[in-house]
């Protein structure tokens, strides 16, 4: 007996970058769990003497620091009898009806334990979370938040992405060190190069709370979102925190002026080896609820570092939606995750940030990789620099607002150039470094760090200590631009600074938009069905759409209608065409526009060669060609079906301008061709000779072999049609409908070849 | 009286409410009054006025969490940065071994700052970090 062979598509599909990624088998004992475990507890709350005594199954002497500090400040002991005894499937469907505001939703909330809260969202479809998730969010104009970093941490870099992060319309930019005392320099050079361009842009630098603190209260960031809480009291331990000192930390970051969100996703207690074999959904629930106890704005949630560990598990995208949804119906701001890249997969990447956008979110990326992949220091992100087109063509797609807009190359190099001149006129005005042209130039060109000729990380770790050193802050800067020309980014960074005075930002889901704050409190999301809630501008969907490259009729035109008018013509009209005698006769039925108007392939052949090709091809095969221009119809099957009419031999060849050619015969329907060349970019010269050959080879009653044009898959249609329906409409433009066949012939070499 | 919430945003609606921490008002923070070296570091810092307008607005916009935490933030305002520092490092866990420490220091942030909601927050760190055995050194 012989063996069953190993069908070769399994080698192809190891071969694919999905087959990188890890799957995990459910495995609760593991920690594997997405939205339920055996050892979740059941929801369950208990007040006496307005006191909430047991969450969860759990009694007030047993609860952890979680529990305990959920009861304390979570839970709303008015609410919680009615909000516990509601059954979870019709919580659910109040979270998806449109009748239902959304602040009736927010109050249940307070009053819902975690599992209570679990119990409602599992019992929603992907759909119907991403649905829940529009209708509850908190701000209504969806934003957008950057990753802004370099592998060198080199300053100029980072003032020039992060000018580009700024133009392109992030309302958050985040940076973080490869080596971490250069903190100051990283903050100074983004602080800097986002006040290039609009300005009125949120700015972290991600390091040790501490250091985070200094920097801020040196006026260079102006929010932060480190402050991790954990699911369990192991892993929060670990974390080295309490929900105490996390609350504390929070208040402080308001006592300076610092708009603060937590950091909170699936998996996390699983990375961290303390999952209490408890389902990743009801830790994240935990963590949740101990956020809005604490009293902080908002969250960056969904998966964060754990995403790619969650994606792994069965329902894994669906949780980290749960999970959001949940955020926001507790009243937070959610920046929303889609940061850490969850897939080598670019379909599962691409389907991961759909509903996103569709739904619309705070942040929709708690970190986006503005720049090149190898530069994301936080780890490469669900997008980055090398997708960012990817990216605004969903929005386009969609027409939904992702919070980036497209902007033209020459702008982009303007505002780089300014943003790495503006940092080396701070670096040298503050004395710290004066910055050789050939670093400037090399910079602004380069993709990313691995091209730079610039800083070394050991040269900014000495800058970086000098601003830390010296207590310069953002004062200093300011004065710095000023002094230097850069009075509009003095400006904007001086800006930045008021905005922090008057403490508005520090209000739920906050940004700053054409100078003025924009949140939940003055921009509500009202959503309450189709016609309300968030829809783009008329001026912001014009600038959405408008991606790089964009084909109008006039470009394609003046590309493909290399038409001179003057020259004489190639293809000499000689009165009313009639039916050939000769049973070789074979007539080639030319298209209206066929070396007139048009006089290309779309695979780029001159039209002259692809006759001689075809009339060639007819004489080998032993036919006799005559050209013959149509023009009641511009449709390839009418046009092979009329000249194999005309035909002595009743076969006849039809090819329209941009290359779509037949073999027809004349006693056949219109449609049921002989030989079809449907795929035009993709034929040569050669296949048209052997198609003249073949349809020769038909009359003399052979049966050739039909000629095969290969194609390797490529979606010509995505390739090609923009340009084809442009070039077939001047075809059909031509059409007179009772016009005769005329007959023609070439007057090659007569000075009628057009250029 | 007028509902807080119309006074937001404040830098728009009732920019004179916005003092900084020195007491400088906002319109004062121009770009000239910098560069004539008329703005300290004081000057760009947030007031406690400031946040606890925004604790009412935030109150009156239903979030009455939020709320909470910028009149903590109102308190910490004139706690000087290594205090702060300090009082989070101590409540970290298995940082202070004995609890008399940390009341010490809720006493201490009372009675010197006015830190009264802070104070209670620390209190009741201490009640439950006794139970839940966080009194013990980790390093």
């Amino acid at each position: 007996m012989t063996s069953t062979p190993r069908w070769r598509r399994f080698d192809e599909w190891d071969s694919r970058q999905l087959r990188h990624d890890l799957f995990a088998a459910e495995d609760v004992e593991a920690g594997f769990a997405t939205f339920h475990s055996p050892w979740d507890p059941a929801p369950s709350a208990r007040v006496e003497n307005g006191r909430v005594v047991e969450i969860d199954g759990k009694g007030e002497k047993d609860f952890d620091i979680l529990d305990a500090y959920i009861a304390a400040h979570h839970l709303d002991p008015e609410v919680i009898d009615e909000a516990m005894a509601m059954d979870p499937v019709e919580v659910a469907r109040m979270l998806v009806d449109i009748n239902v505001p959304r602040e009736k939703l927010e109050r249940l909330a307070r009053g819902m334990t975690p599992a209570k809260l679990v119990s409602v969202v599992t019992a929603m479809s992907s759909l119907e979370i991403a649905f829940a998730y529009s209708k509850m969010r908190q701000r209504r104009t969806p934003g957008n938040q950057a990753h802004v970093t370099n592998a060198k941490d080199d300053p100029l870099q980072l003032a020039a992405d992060a000018a580009f992060a700024v133009a392109l319309g992030f309302d958050e930019i985040e940076t973080t060190m490869r080596v971490a005392s250069n903190s100051w320099a990283n903050a100074m050079a983004c602080a800097v190069g986002a006040a290039v361009g609009r300005g009125g842009v949120l700015f972290q630098c991600s390091i040790e709370e501490a250091e985070e603190l200094q920097i801020g209260m040196a006026g260079f960031t102006s929010y932060a979102e480190t402050v991790s809480v954990y699911g369990t009291e192991a892993a929060f331990v670990d974390g080295d925190d309490t929900p105490w000192s996390k609350a504390f930390l929070t208040a402080a970051y308001a006592s300076r002026g610092i708009k603060a969100r937590c950091t909170s996703g699936a998996s996390a207690e699983l990375l961290m080896g303390f999952h209490e074999r408890q389902s990743v959904l009801y830790l994240e629930a935990r963590c949740l609820c101990l956020q809005r106890a604490m009293g902080v704005q908002g969250t960056q949630n969904g998966g964060i570092d754990g995403a790619p560990l969650t994606s792994s598990m069965a329902g894994g995208m669906r949780e980290l939606m749960a999970e959001n949804l949940i955020a926001v119906w507790l009243g937070l701001e959610c920046a929303s995750g889609n940061d850490t890249r969850v897939s080598e997969s670019e379909i599962r990447v691409g389907a991961k940030i759909t509903p996103y956008l569709m739904a619309g979110s705070d942040l929709i990326c708690s970190g986006f990789g503005s720049i090149r992949k190898y530069d994301n220091t936080f780890n490469p992100s669900l997008f980055n620099g090398e997708e960012i087109e990817d990216y605004l063509t969903l929005q386009r797609d969609f027409q939904a607002d992702g919070g980036l807009t497209p902007i033209t190359e020459s702008s982009v190099e303007q505002l780089r150039m300014r943003a790495i001149r503006a940092i080396a006129a701070v670096f040298e005005e503050l004395d710290l470094k004066k910055v050789p042209e050939e670093w400037v130039q090399s910079v602004a060109a380069a993709s990313g760090s691995q091209e730079t000729d610039s800083f070394t990380p050991g040269e900014v770790t000495r800058i970086s200590e000098a601003i830390r050193k010296r207590g310069l802050s953002a004062l200093d800067v300011v004065r710095a631009l000023s002094k230097r020309g850069f009075g509009e980014e003095a400006e904007n960074l001086l800006f930045m600074l008021r905005q922090r005075i008057s403490g508005d930002y520090l209000q739920t889901s906050a940004i700053l938009r054409d100078g003025k704050v924009v949140s939940a409190l003055n921009d509500p999301n009202d959503y309450q069905g189709p016609g309300s809630g968030y829809r783009m501008s008329d001026a912001r969907w014009h600038a959405v759409r408008e991606v790089r490259g964009l084909q109008t009729r006039a470009t394609v035109l003046e590309r493909e209608r290399r038409h001179d008018p003057t020259a004489t013509p190639w293809l000499v009209a000689k009165g009313e065409a009639v039916k050939g005698d000769d049973p070789r006769d074979i007539v080639i039925g030319l298209s209206p526009a066929f070396g007139v108007e048009l006089t290309r392939t779309t695979a780029g052949h001159d039209l002259i060669d692809v006759v001689l090709a075809l009339t060639e091809g007819v004489r080998e095969g032993g036919g006799t060609p005559r050209l013959v221009r149509m023009r009641h119809t511009a449709d390839t099957s009418f046009l092979g079906l009329t000249a194999a009419r005309l035909s002595g031999s009743g076969y006849g060849i039809g090819i329209q301008a941009k290359g779509t050619a037949v073999i027809h015969r004349a006693d056949r329907l219109p449609h049921m061709n002989i030989e079809l060349f449907s795929n035009a970019p993709v034929t040569t010269l050669e296949h048209y000779r052997a198609m003249g050959r073949n349809a020769a080879r038909y009359a003399k009653g052979e049966a050739p072999e039909p000629i095969v044009v290969p194609v390797d898959g490529q979606s010509l249609a995505a390739r090609y049609h923009v340009r084809v329906a442009m070039l077939y409409a001047i075809e059909t433009g031509l059409v007179v409908a009772d016009a005769p066949p005329l007959e023609l012939s070439m007057t090659l070499g007569q000075g009628g070849i057009p250029t | 009286m007028t509902d807080p919430l119309d006074l937001y945003p404040i830098s728009e609606n009732a920019p004179e409410l916005a003092v900084s921490a020195s007491g400088m008002p906002l319109e004062r923070l121009t770009l000239d009054e910098v560069l004539s070296g008329g703005v300290a570091a004081a000057d760009i810092r947030i007031s406690a006025e400031a946040l606890r307008l925004q604790a009412d607005i935030a109150r009156s916009a239903g979030r009455d969490r939020l709320a909470l935490n910028f009149e903590r933030g109102a308190e910490l305002v004139s706690v000087p940065q290594d205090v702060i520092l300090e009082t989070y490092e101590m409540l970290r866990p298995g940082r202070v071994t004995d609890p008399a420490l940390l009341t010490a220091r809720a006493e201490m942030l009372r009675r010197d700052y006015g830190a009264a909601a802070i104070a209670a927050l620390i209190d009741e760190a201490v009640a439950v970090y006794a139970r839940r055995g966080l009194l013990r050194r980790r390093y």
